[in-house]
């Protein structure tokens, strides 16, 4: 009898061992811009971030396998899409991580919700994403366009700044950003003068910052991103557009195109972000790793998101003991996990797949106020979880009304 | 308010758009032409001369940029030297260009030397990506020229009106050596019949040589003027070179006149579209290219279909 149930016992041990030594084999592909104008704020830097959380991963799980393969979308949609069928159907990929550029990102949502696949959502912003264009495959991670515009716009209104005129890129990124601007300028009691939509990728924006100026409005949004917002702002100080009483918002500026601008030209603009690398210890500990791959960089919010996002889908992965293949079960299990990584602290996410954690408003510093390298920002306020995203109700998600 | 300010006295409207204010929008548009003019212009002299078609040209327009930022980061040397020590050290590596591989192409078709400038094009944008990102890199517009003019219809920055001058002063110097001067004469010379011209004692491939490493040193001089004022990054003039070579079709190829006015021409015409329906702006010049080549094949201003 004893002998009997030693061997169970012995028995039963070797079967949790074997439950939680489980191999867990997944390959996650990291599609972004590589090349052009958002390769900094996301490209090699998301490659590099996500083969950090890979190793941070695997170090403490030896028995989780990670594959990782990395992509070119070149900001084209039809691009991003024929990447991402290969890499599902053919390379057997699990997951697609980052993809900046919202026409991109929303076209591979749809190639994931068709394929059943797992899409992680760090460089793109529109908030159609976890709105109208929702589905269960697509997880929205870093930030998005109504936290742009609520964070940005609400506090420039508040502090006086009630009328505006829009420099808006044309497509869907700039599109969102506008429109969820001009709601929160609209709900906090502000009034739209005008606005003009540029081609992405513009050289020259005196014609449109005249077009602004004549306006007088008190603010210009800046409803673009990457080399059109430097552009933007360069321009702006080259006219006088800001010593003639306009000021500028900058409604999407990442810590790179700060760096691109200097101190001096970028002093004073407000901003929106939900990760600083100067923020804390853990941030800067984190960074100066990163920066091992990327030197003289310095790391986005977006590259913060590629990290958290990878560690939380791997967690997920072996929760569900490996078997993954099933895209939508392991973005719900990802949503009833609470989130939990260095960079963005606890979390959750939501049934219309948003990611949600606080935002802060930033102000670029003046250059006598930067005591180091890459010390660009001042927090002026920290805007709390629960108002940071676009409260559930109101985003027309076909997931959350049923 | 008396005084006019921008778009404050409503004189009389075109299309809706106060008169002032489309004379802002109108000088803004020569100004932008005159960076096509200038980028056009080195276009021109290299096709002109060489028949190569300098694929390349955005690259070296980056490069003069790029050059100006390093020169200030490690001899601390600012803009108005960085004008002049850029184009040279761009050029020079222009002439390295051209000894090395170009020269072995003349013989060949257009298409070969089009080939070999795109892919040198994508190496110099590559390994700038590489070392220096693609966010870009600060630079700031030069003390003596900050600030600018109230000219009662707009606000014109100083920076704006030096770029329009100086465009102009390089553009209108450079069609009157090549069209007016012995030395022009001898390069048209050179381009017509090398070996009639070489018979009479002048060294045709030194010339040769030099003419691409002046079109290259254009090119790195309008990099020079756009750092300022534009990000520079390294794919500034992918994005500009396109547009160029549109000017340069519609203008004629290789008529040197003809880069030029049509440079000034359709800065003006994009700078109209920005007003009127400003999604079309970077299509414009496009279309322009479409119906000139469907009327004049060779170009408004093109010697021979």
């Amino acid at each position: 009898m004893r002998k009997a149930l030693g061997l169970a016992a012995f028995a039963a041990v070797l079967a949790c061992g074997e439950a939680n030594a489980q191999q867990v084999n997944v390959k996650i592909g990291v599609l972004s811009d590589m090349s052009s104008l958002y390769a900094d704020i996301g490209g090699p830097g998301s490659v590099a971030a996500a083969k950090m959380a890979i190793a941070d991963f695997t170090k403490d799980n030896p028995n989780v396998k990670v594959e990782m393969i990395a992509g070119d979308h070149q900001n084209k949609p039809d691009i991003g899409s024929q990447i991402a069928n290969q890499w599902y159907d053919v390379d057997k990929v699990d997951m697609i991580i980052d993809v900046p550029n919202s026409g991109v990102a929303l076209a591979v949502s749809q190639v994931a919700n068709q394929k059943n696949k797992v899409f992680i959502v760090s460089g793109a912003a529109a908030s159609d994403l976890t709105g109208p264009k929702c589905n269960a495959n697509t997880i929205h991670w870093t930030y998005d366009t109504w936290m742009l515009a609520n964070g940005t716009g609400t506090a420039i209104v508040k502090t006086g700044g009630d009328t505006w005129f829009f420099l808006t890129s044309d497509y869907a990124f700039g599109h969102a950003l506008e429109r969820d601007t001009i709601a929160a300028v609209e709900k906090a009691g502000g009034k739209v003068l005008g606005k003009v939509r540029h081609p992405l990728n513009t050289n020259d924006f005196s014609s449109f910052l005249l077009q602004a100026k004549s306006s007088k409005a008190k603010v210009i949004g800046l409803a673009n991103a990457g080399g059109d917002t430097i552009n933007s702002i360069k321009q702006a100080a080259e006219f006088g557009i800001v010593k003639g009483g306009q000021s500028l918002a900058g409604l999407l500026v990442f810590a790179s195109d700060v760096a691109a601008l200097g101190l001096p030209t970028a002093q004073g603009l407000i901003l929106t972000e939900t990760w600083y690398w100067d923020m804390n210890d853990t941030n800067r500990a984190w960074t100066k790793r990163w920066q091992q791959e990327r030197q003289g960089k310095w790391p986005t919010m977006i590259h913060a998101g590629v990290y958290a996002g990878v560690l939380h889908y791997l967690k997920a992965a072996v929760a569900l003991k490996g078997s993954v293949s099933d895209g939508k079960t392991v973005v719900a299990q990802m949503k009833s996990m609470p989130t939990d990584d260095p960079l963005f602290g606890k979390g959750t996410i939501r049934a219309d797949g948003r990611k949600i954690h606080p935002a802060y408003l930033l102000e670029v510093k003046k250059p006598e106020e930067s005591k180091h390298p890459g010390d660009f920002y001042k927090v002026r306020a920290t805007i709390p979880t629960e108002e940071a995203f676009r409260p559930l109700k109101e985003g027309n998600c076909p997931l959350v009304s049923g | 308010m008396l005084a006019p300010r921008f778009g404050g006295d409503r004189m009389f409207e075109i299309f809706g758009i106060p008169s002032t204010a489309l004379f802002g929008q109108l000088l803004i548009g020569l100004i932008n032409g005159s960076f096509y003019a200038l980028l056009s212009l080195g276009l021109a002299v290299i096709f002109g001369m060489l028949n190569i078609i300098n694929f390349s040209h955005g690259a070296q327009y980056m490069m003069g940029a790029f050059t100006a930022y390093l020169i200030l980061k490690y001899s601390g040397l600012g803009y108005w030297p960085a004008l002049i020590i850029a184009p040279i050290i761009v050029g020079f590596t222009g002439i390295i260009v051209e000894r090395l591989f170009l020269q072995r192409l003349y013989k060949l078709d257009h298409l070969y030397g089009l080939l070999l400038t795109f892919g040198l094009a994508l190496i110099f944008e590559g390994v700038a990506r590489n070392y220096f990102g693609s966010a870009g890199l600060p630079y700031t517009v030069p003390e003596s020229l900050r600030g600018g003019q109230n000219l009662g219809f707009m606000f014109l920055p100083n920076y704006r009106a030096w770029v329009i001058a100086a465009s102009l002063v390089i553009c209108i110097g450079t069609w009157f050596v090549i069209e007016r001067t012995r030395l022009g004469a001898y390069l048209r010379a050179a381009t017509e019949n090398p070996t009639l011209v070489r018979a009479f004692g002048i060294n045709v491939p030194r010339m040769i040589t030099l003419t691409y490493g002046f079109g290259v040193s254009l090119a790195a001089f309008a990099g020079v003027m756009a750092a300022p004022i534009y990000n520079v990054s390294p794919q500034m003039g992918s994005e500009l070179i396109i547009v160029v070579f549109a000017v340069v079709v519609i203008g004629g190829m290789g008529s040197i006149l003809g880069a030029i006015v049509t440079g000034f021409g359709l800065g003006v015409v994009e700078g109209l579209t920005k007003v009127f329906f400003p999604e079309a702006s970077n299509t414009v010049i496009f279309v322009i290219m479409a119906i000139v080549l469907l009327v004049r094949p060779a170009g408004l201003f093109g010697r021979r279909a």
